[in-house]
């Protein structure tokens, strides 16, 4: 009897996100799946159930080759933001002994988030580009005759734009699971005799773990569904699937851009859950 | 809407104190209005007090979108004109998808095509509007002069009429009902840096010339930039095509071919998206060479840099809007749209898109508010006498300036293809993105 009483307050308790999460989240969804199956012409999307939207999508080659675009952008920005931002946490929590300092430090860190990210992405184009400044400097200082066209409007500057503009989400996890290790434990490493590296290795690493994998989940997702840098930084020469929902969008093809989604959806929720077999963040939570 | 009545209505009402000017201001115009349509109904004069409550709404691609506009139609017709720009994907998407968004469309032909179908606007009465006359022939026979040739493409005059005033047929021939009223058009051309290309541009080929290899840029809104492609394909003779405003699947396939061995071989840059893209590739050096709009050209030359909108010898790409009505539009507001559609036609604005570099649809009013010098410049191709300036007042070009390509009948008499869309729009998008992708 008191435990229905508990069960149905509880159902009421969770109600109001559940209702929350239904609106703004599950309909939305089913919608877009729903879309998907619709048929479309120039100017109108028409009610159907067709299998086109998804047997062209899968079945193009076009397709193929933005889904490893975009897994490559996503693993080398993953790998570098991983690198930097597991650098710059070991750095705030390890080396910065004072509290003051770490928290100074870390706001340092975000200062490039009070400008928006679009500017803080264009701003790369006039330094990278072929007359830019880096190019005049190299000139100048006589380290190459002609100007590195790599800089801008490539893979590199895309992939650099992305890391630049991500690391962030790398740093705060990774600092945030440092900061709850144990002190203890590395002054027991370094007493049974572990080196330095040995202590990263078998104390450190293991227990950044969830953090690693949190920072890991945010720059994934963020990257994968990204359209607006490649566009930028490749002068629009490389695809990526968020560029191509965004095209579908822009030409009235939602059934196209709904299946494009939902192909997208399960690609990352397939790499999410990945990661969470790997690392169990609950713990962390 | 109903709001806007409603508040029409209350203003009846409550508005009984009218100066004797703005009586007589209003019955003035009434009377043109009464001139032009022919045809008065319900109450002028309550008419000509309310009008100023109105508030068009008016969405289109930046080129057209003028506050200037907006300021001189309160100032001439006393209504409010409220203008969004977006661009050419979101204007065809927002005409279609929300109806009752907006009450003018600014839209270019190509869109309308897609667009009017769907029975979101309404046709216009020709017989209402007074310069209905002063429209140049472009858009009415689809022939500059009796012996010009029509374009390949969405030419205007093709998605310019409709049967009658519920249909959302195109007209093979001109009718009552017309779709778009033109406001804008001009002639597409490569844009080059003389100061870096050292040798003569005269063909669409050269932009794929490997002498420009990492310089060239071509811009990326799919139905446009299939269009300057077919261009380069022909002029290379790598296709041929029957009509390259409406390609057949093979020549789709073939054209993006030769593109995407281009692409693959680095001969492109960038590609561009918007305007300002089209200015910062062109003007930072990184292109010296690509597909580019007029007023772009101009925006690099403002800056001190040498851009030429060159001429070439297979023609131009030419595109055209005009300005249309949304289908829930009715009596008085419809009314309004009516008075500023024709005003649209009667000079003043036509002289400032001329003053732009665009060209007006009706040229002869445009005219009688230019000057002579500006009128020889832009139009027919002479050497400017003394400075010409913006529509704003900025110097332009300096005295003994030519116009790149010449006069209006050289210009808009060469065009070999209209932007358009095609039936195998669906295939041609798949295929662009495959271009972009490779």
């Amino acid at each position: 009897m008191a435990s229905d009483t508990s069960k149905r307050s509880s159902y009421f308790l969770i109600s109001p996100m559940a209702a929350i999460f239904a609106i703004f989240l599950v309909i939305p969804l089913l919608t877009i799946v729903v879309v998907s199956f619709w048929d479309y012409d120039e100017y109108r999307i028409l009610p159907d159930f067709i299998f086109e939207n998804y047997s062209y999508l899968l079945g193009s080659s076009v397709t193929w080759k933005i889904y490893l675009n975009t897994l490559k952008y996503a693993a080398l920005t993953w790998g570098f933001t991983l690198l930097i931002g597991f650098t710059v946490a070991y750095f705030l929590a390890f080396h910065v002994r004072s509290l003051t300092w770490q928290i100074v430090l870390f706001m340092v860190c975000t200062i490039p988030f009070w400008t928006s990210n679009i500017i803080r992405m264009i701003s790369w184009i006039p330094f990278l580009g072929r007359n830019g400044l880096l190019n005049s400097a190299l000139i100048n200082l006589g380290i190459v005759d002609q100007p590195l066209e790599f800089l801008l409007f490539s893979d590199f500057a895309v992939v650099l734009a992305d890391v630049h503009l991500y690391t962030l989400f790398m740093v705060v996890p990774i600092f945030n699971s440092m900061m709850r290790i144990d002190r203890s434990l590395i002054e027991a490493a370094r007493d049974a005799g572990a080196s330095g590296f040995e202590t990263l290795k078998s104390v450190i690493v293991p227990l950044s773990k969830p953090g690693i994998a949190i920072g890991s989940i945010f720059v994934i997702t963020v990257v994968m569904g990204d359209f607006i840098t490649v566009r930028l930084m490749s002068g629009g020469q490389s695809a990526s699937v968020g560029l191509q929902i965004s095209n579908e969008i822009g030409l009235l093809q939602y059934p196209a851009a709904a299946a494009s989604a939902v192909v997208l959806l399960i690609t990352v929720l397939l790499i999410v859950t990945g990661l969470l077999r790997l690392v169990d963040i609950r713990k962390e939570l | 809407m109903t709001i806007d009545m409603k508040k029409s209505a209350k203003n009846l009402a409550t508005d009984t104190g009218v100066s004797r000017r703005g009586f007589v201001k209003g019955a003035a115009a009434v009377t043109g209005a009464a001139i032009g349509s022919g045809a008065i109904t319900g109450f002028p004069t309550i008419w000509a007090q309310n009008i100023k409550n109105v508030t068009l709404r008016q969405f289109g691609t930046g080129v057209s979108n003028i506050n200037a506009v907006a300021d001189k139609v309160k100032e001439d017709l006393g209504f409010t004109l409220q203008m969004t720009a977006l661009d050419s994907d979101a204007v065809a998407q927002r005409a279609v998808t929300q109806p009752n968004s907006f009450d003018i469309a600014d839209i270019e032909y190509w869109i309308c095509k897609k667009v009017f179908p769907a029975g979101t606007m309404q046709p216009m009465d020709t017989t209402k509007l007074k310069n209905y006359d002063a429209i140049s022939k472009l858009f009415i026979t689809g022939k500059l002069t009796p012996d010009s040739e029509i374009a390949q493409g969405t030419a205007p005059h093709t998605v310019g009429f409709v049967e009658g005033a519920d249909s959302v047929e195109f007209a093979s021939a001109p009718t009552q009902w017309m779709t778009l009223i033109p406001t804008i058009y001009n002639a597409d051309t490569l844009g080059i840096r003389p100061d870096l290309i050292d040798r003569p541009i005269d063909s669409w080929a050269d932009l794929l010339d490997p002498a420009f290899k990492g310089k060239a840029s071509i811009l990326n809104i799919p139905s446009i930039g299939i269009m300057d492609a077919a261009m380069v394909c022909e002029a290379m003779g790598e296709v041929s095509y029957g009509d390259k405003g409406n390609m057949t699947k093979e020549e789709i396939d073939k054209t993006i071919a030769v593109m995407i061995d281009a692409k693959k071989a680095g001969q492109f840059r960038a590609f561009w998206k918007s305007f300002d893209e089209s200015v910062n590739l062109m003007a930072s050096g990184e292109v010296v060479i690509q597909s580019m709009w007029s007023p772009a050209v101009a925006a690099v030359r403002s800056k001190g840099i040498a851009c030429k909108y060159q001429p070439l010898k297979e023609g131009y790409r030419a595109w055209g809007g005009g300005i249309g009505l949304a289908k829930h539009l009715s009596g008085l507001e419809l009314e309004a749209a009516y008075e500023y559609i024709d005003w649209y036609l009667s000079g003043w604005v036509g002289a400032y898109l001329n003053r732009q570099g665009y060209y007006s649809a009706a040229p002869a009013t445009a005219q009688k508010f230019m000057s002579e010098d500006e009128w020889g410049f832009w139009m027919e191709g002479k050497a400017a006498q003394g400075d010409i300036l913006s529509p704003d007042g900025k110097v332009m070009e300096k005295a003994g300036a030519v116009r790149d390509g010449g006069s209006y009948e050289e210009r808009m008499g060469s065009v070999a293809c209209w932007n358009s869309v095609m039936d195998e729009n669906k295939h041609m998008i798949r295929k662009w993105n495959e271009f972009i992708a490779a």
